[in-house]
């Protein structure tokens, strides 16, 4: 019987190795999986290469897995948040690189990587100062640049509801990179408000199908990265 | 309050309502942030225009009432929208199908600089110590049908905006189509800008002069 419930987010996240390549779900707060990126400071994995659209506010979630100094590299399209500063110093002071992409370039890289593609040409960035060093290409009359597809060892996304088969369902725009992430991360570990049994979601609206999620965890009433910076709070 | 200062041409409001007077019904559109978002609450009477935000919904309508917000239900810009009737929620992998793949019929952004051949520079001064941050402009620029210009004609030192060539990082080449801005309606065209309207109470020369590359007559 398969069952990819794991009982704990610490145990979700228990096997995350110093160095691997962790993509983070997630559009500023919607989709941000607090609580896995929380088990993950917990857990004390370093020298990670994080994926992810945003680098986080205040000093949670995201903001402090970077400020805990545990990310070495971050590939990102929007590295910039009104009210934190801990990717801007970390920037500066030369402690986490950053490779920017733009948006939807990240997006289908993170796509091509979960479809078995390793590189596509996108008209996105050319003539831009993102295109130096990539291979161009001319297809019926217009320049293209060659971008590589993303794998990852883990990915950390959130959900609404999943089955314990793993299939899941979202919740309005914090959809955002889940599906993609859920297919290019060897290991996809999912954080839902509800775990329920197999067949209690309508097969006609699963969004991301079980085959690309390992683990499941339930996370009931999630924090909001909003809410946490309104209250003060920092982590850990 | 000094002469100089009196204003001349057209109020950020006053430019968006100009703007929105050009999207034909149907449109499946993409407003930036900042004065571009202005343009939805212009759109004239019976028409309807479908909202796509690249953050993964198609049919955005309006922020909420204070307090009625969603975290999960947001905008480009981070804020709080609804969905009206219709809506669809998707990925990002989708969103830029839909915008790469020429889907999207119009994009509105706002500018640091537009070249006389189109070329767009509006996400970075390349100022050292920034922190570099790009969103989907460059996809947007890329994949959408057409993509207008919304903007002030000149900085806030007097610099123009429309230039002969872009100083700042470019965003995009050969990409713009039109340009709204306080004084006039301005196509970008294979010999360069051509005044399409000027704001009422606005001459030619006087927007010329604030033009950093020759300026065409309007065509009748």
């Amino acid at each position: 019987m398969i069952n990819k419930q794991i009982q704990s987010a610490a145990d979700a996240v228990a096997d995350v190795f110093d160095g691997a390549v962790v993509m983070i779900g997630g559009f500023g707060e919607a989709g941000s999986p607090i609580e896995l990126i929380h088990a993950l400071i917990d857990q004390g994995a370093s020298n990670l290469t994080v994926v992810s659209n945003n680098t986080g506010s205040g000093e949670v979630g995201l903001a402090a897995l970077l400020k805990a100094e545990r990310v070495a590299k971050i590939i990102c399209s929007f590295p910039r948040t009104a009210n934190s500063t801990v990717f801007p110093d970390l920037y500066r002071s030369g402690k986490t690189q950053l490779e920017l992409v733009p948006q939807g370039t990240l997006a289908e890289r993170i796509r091509a990587g979960g479809a078995g593609i390793p590189g596509f040409y996108t008209p996105a960035a050319v003539g831009t100062p993102l295109s130096e060093g990539k291979e161009s290409r001319e297809f019926d009359g217009q320049e293209y640049l060659l971008e590589r597809g993303l794998t990852a060892d883990f990915a950390l996304i959130k959900g609404r509801i999943a089955d314990t088969f793993g299939n899941v369902i979202y919740n309005k725009t914090a959809r955002n990179f889940g599906p993609p992430m859920a297919m290019a991360a060897k290991c996809a570990i999912v954080q839902v408000d509800e775990v329920v049994e197999p067949g209690q979601i309508d097969p006609e609206h699963i969004v991301t199908p079980g085959i690309f999620v390992s683990r499941v965890v339930g996370v009931s009433n999630p924090a909001f990265e909003s809410e946490l910076v309104a209250a003060g709070e920092s982590y850990p | 309050m000094s002469e100089q200062s009196v204003v001349v041409g057209r109020t950020r409001d006053e430019m968006a309502k100009r703007l929105a007077q050009d999207i034909p019904s149907g449109s499946y559109v993409n407003l930036g942030i900042g004065i571009p978002e202005l343009v939805a609450k212009f759109v004239p009477d019976g028409r309807t225009l479908i909202y796509h935000t690249e953050n993964g919904l198609l049919g955005m309508g309006p922020s909420p009432e204070p307090g009625e917000g969603d975290p999960e239900l947001i905008n480009a810009g981070k804020r709080h929208v609804t969905a009206i009737p219709g809506a669809a929620f998707f990925h990002h992998a989708d969103s830029f199908a839909m915008i790469r793949g020429g889907h999207i019929d119009l994009c509105v952004l706002g500018a640091m600089q537009v070249s006389k051949d189109g070329d767009l520079a509006n996400w970075s001064t390349g100022a050292p110590g920034a922190i570099p941050a790009v969103g989907g402009a460059m996809d947007l620029v890329a994949g959408v049908k057409s993509v207008y210009v919304i903007t002030q004609h000149c900085t806030k030192h007097g610099d123009p905006k429309l230039v002969d060539s872009c100083t700042f990082p470019l965003t995009g080449r050969k990409v713009i189509d039109r340009i709204y801005t306080d004084l006039a309606v301005i196509d970008v065209t294979p010999d360069g800008f051509r005044a399409v309207e000027l704001s009422p109470g606005v001459d030619f020369e006087y927007v010329q002069e604030r033009t950093g590359a020759p300026l065409l007559p309007i065509q009748n």
